[in-house]
């Protein structure tokens, strides 16, 4: 077999780690509190951002700029449920898109006000490993490692926890879950919170491997919701496998043509998909 | 234990319950009896706090519940087991027996209030990896009785627990209730099968239309007239 091929391959899967992370995010925070965040991806921006900032500006190690990221854009989700989601609960899905679709423009808005549109790097520089032909970097390694760790965290939360097994249980009958004992918006600000958590663990990661600038989040947010609505929108497994299939494509397409073809590719296959399996693929 | 004085309640305009007045003492088990729309679940809704009462009180050991959302009331020792049961079915059935047990109260307590309801529910601890909805009907509503006992109730609100079972079914269920409240528990039930839940209870209360019309001892209340020709076809 090519090595190039089997590099693109392998690149792919990493890739698909860290994509598989946002998915989870966005399918949490849908299955919850069934609101679409639009704007989910450029909480991945301020996150980046915020490591950028802490660690080239302010001088802090890099693990600590990832855990004070990580806990900025975990308050970031918190108070994007409590001012923006918490008034128009009750309103119609098409007005929830609409405001979470505004939050996108104020805060790529507010990021170029802030920091112009320079493309800032964190400037690490992280080796690169050799397997026999095979070159990886240590950086997307990492970045998958850590993805998957925070995946399997995120399923031994929801499994072995009361928080998680009510998470899991709210979206099955939301009438019955003050008699639970469960006071139903407190579900929702953690999971706002949570969802902004794993935000900021992706920042961390992609902060490794991209600069960053105001508009990182349309690199992101675009393929992250059709790994979701692929995998069954609200579907947790069914977007982390899709996650690896998405990324498959856009690697190896990149190989053979261009990363722009491969974009082509991975979105017909998803058109053709959303014909075969409207409901995504793990759907019966 | 549980007081009402002068209750009212509803939907938005339209007023499901009329100035009600109930009384349930420690270890008692009383009923609620009545026809289709008499407002039975909402008094049951409104013990529970899923829907506020508009006048009058409620207090459940001298503590006043009025205004207390759902999530409040079972902290004071009431569990609603829902008409329907309401399970969540796509959680195993220990899922759904942990959900029961979500107050931090009752979370210390897991595993031995756990033990217990599997020993009250034998049928539940062999199929506990098992979504609850692929339950059959009666093994639903020992779930649902189960899960509110999780919380570990000193008052079980129990709404039609023998609706949409088979006749076999709805003899198991009241069997159920003579064991819980062998076990001490102080059980509220409201039923539309009248013969079969005067067997079972202390005293009941007849709801027509939003209000009490009359209450009793379960035996006064067989040999009543009115009773008996309109609800048990005697």
């Amino acid at each position: 077999m090519d090595v190039y091929l089997l590099e693109a391959m392998v690149n792919g899967l990493l890739l698909g780690g860290v994509l598989a992370l946002l998915a989870l995010g966005l399918n949490l925070i849908f299955g919850v509190i069934d609101v679409v965040w639009i704007a989910y991806a450029d909480l991945v921006m301020c996150g980046m951002y915020a490591v950028y900032w802490l660690h080239v500006y302010f001088g802090w190690p890099i693990e600590f700029a990832c855990i004070a990221a990580i806990a900025a854009v975990a308050i970031l989700g918190f108070l994007v449920h409590l001012i923006i989601i918490e008034p128009i609960l009750s309103a119609a899905p098409i007005n929830q898109l609409l405001a979470t679709g505004g939050l996108l423009f104020f805060l790529q808005s507010f990021a170029t006000l802030l920091f112009g549109t320079d493309f800032r790097n964190i400037g690490l520089r992280l080796p690169v490993i050799q397997i026999g032909n095979l070159y990886i970097s240590y950086a997307r390694l990492m970045a998958f490692a850590v993805a998957l760790a925070g995946a399997v965290a995120l399923y031994l939360f929801l499994r072995r926890t009361y928080l998680g097994t009510a998470i899991r249980a709210i979206s099955q009958d939301r009438e019955i879950m003050g008699l639970m004992g469960v006071n139903e918006r407190r579900i929702y600000l953690m999971t706002s919170a949570i969802g902004g958590a794993l935000a900021g663990l992706s920042a961390c990661l992609l902060a490794l491997q991209y600069d960053v600038h105001p508009f990182i989040g349309n690199t992101f947010g675009p393929i992250t919701f059709m790994i979701c609505v692929l995998g069954g929108l609200g579907n947790m497994i069914g977007g982390f496998f899709a996650a690896f299939i998405m990324s498959q494509i856009i690697a190896i397409g990149g190989y053979y043509a261009s990363t722009e073809l491969a974009y082509v590719l991975a979105f017909s296959f998803f058109i053709v998909l959303m014909l075969v399996r409207p409901r995504g693929i793990l759907s019966a | 234990m549980l007081s009402l004085q002068g209750v009212s309640a509803g939907y938005g305009t339209f007023r499901a319950l009329f100035d009600v007045s109930l009384e349930v003492t420690r270890g008692e088990t009383v009923g609620v009896i009545g026809p289709n729309g008499a407002g039975k679940t909402t008094l049951m809704r409104v013990i529970s706090g899923m829907i506020p009462l508009t006048s009058g009180s409620m207090s459940m050991e001298g503590q006043s519940l009025a205004g207390m959302p759902a999530y409040r009331i079972i902290e004071n020792g009431i569990a609603h087991v829902p008409e329907n049961r309401h399970l969540f079915p796509r959680l195993s059935i220990e899922d759904n027996l942990r959900m029961g047990a979500f107050i931090p109260k009752a979370r210390q307590h897991f595993t031995e209030q756990l033990k217990w309801v599997y020993e009250l529910f034998p049928r539940l601890k062999e199929r506990r990896t098992q979504l609850a909805g692929t339950l059959s009907g009666g093994e639903q509503q020992m779930c649902a009785i189960g899960r509110a006992l999780m919380s570990r109730p000193k008052l079980l609100l129990m709404d039609e627990p023998s609706a949409g079972l088979a006749p076999l079914i709805v003899q198991q269920v009241f069997d159920l209730v003579g064991r819980i409240r062998a076990e001490g528990l102080t059980v509220l039930i409201v039923e539309q099968n009248v013969q079969q839940v005067l067997e079972i209870v202390d005293r009941a209360y007849l709801l027509e239309v939003g209000s009490i019309k009359l209450e009793g001892t379960s035996s006064s209340l067989r040999n009543d007239e009115i009773i008996r020709k309109a609800y048990m076809g005697l």
